[in-house]
């Protein structure tokens, strides 16, 4: 029995999906509101955490390796780095904006708030620096708080 | 008093007189002496970019290598961490 109490458990288990989704609404509106990839997925990261201290590394790390977070972050990285090769690619130069101003897909020119579909390649280098934050500082406090119990140390 | 105090005291006058003369030869408040990138970025940013929010499009954008440091940063803590407690989970 590794965690915190049955309180702490319940509690953290309602608010979780809440921190969830908002920290995903920072980084879907990254090109609208303040926020992006950074700060929303510091956010989910911060509920992972949560979910982490009340429940224990052991169980939270019977739920989700390190691996697999490891193949997450990887692929937030190849997205970013690729997303910046196509602009080299479709556009002039590395990192060039090439999504704006095409019918497709975020190709509109924003005029205010409220409209998502925006801002071309930005609001995929948001989901991709996104899947990265999550997946590299959950990954990071998850294997710290697993080595130290399998250590004998303090934290469970 | 020994040598390597004296030596101490006189760096870090050095060092507090570099920061006194900093601090006093910025240029004033609400006058920054260049504001040509500024004001390129507030006019351009929205027909350039279509983003609404104009630091990210800066951060993504006009700034992209910064923050591809950044997620090199991030990815070198991850695997630095990764590596360095496997050791001890055996």
């Amino acid at each position: 029995m590794s965690g915190m109490s049955k309180i702490v458990k319940t509690i953290s288990s309602i608010t979780f999906p809440f921190v969830t989704i908002y920290g995903l609404y920072v980084i879907a509106h990254g090109h609208l509101t303040p926020g992006g990839g950074f700060q929303g997925g510091a956010v989910v990261a911060s509920g992972c955490a949560m979910i982490l201290v009340a429940y224990g590394s052991v169980w939270t790390m019977g739920k989700i390796k390190e691996k697999h977070l490891s193949v997450l972050e990887s692929f937030g990285a190849i997205g970013f780095i690729g997303l910046a090769f196509l602009g080299l690619i479709f556009g002039t130069m590395f990192f060039k904006n090439f999504l704006v101003g095409n019918d497709f897909l975020f190709g509109e020119i924003g005029k205010g708030l409220s409209n998502i579909s925006t801002a071309g390649a930005l609001p995929l280098m948001n989901f991709a620096v996104g899947l990265k934050v999550i997946a590299g500082l959950f990954g990071i406090v998850l294997v710290m708080a697993y080595t130290t119990k399998a250590k004998g140390g303090k934290i469970e | 008093m020994p040598a390597r105090n004296v030596a101490a005291v006189i760096f870090f006058t050095i060092v507090a007189v570099f920061f006194v003369f900093g601090a006093l030869m910025t240029h004033p408040f609400g006058d920054p002496g260049n504001p040509e990138m500024d004001q390129y970025i507030i006019d351009n940013t929205q027909g350039e970019t279509g983003a609404d929010n104009g630091v990210t499009s800066v951060v993504f954008d006009y700034r992209g290598f910064d923050t591809l440091g950044e997620a090199t940063v991030l990815f070198t803590a991850f695997a630095g961490v990764i590596v360095l407690f496997r050791r001890l989970k055996k």
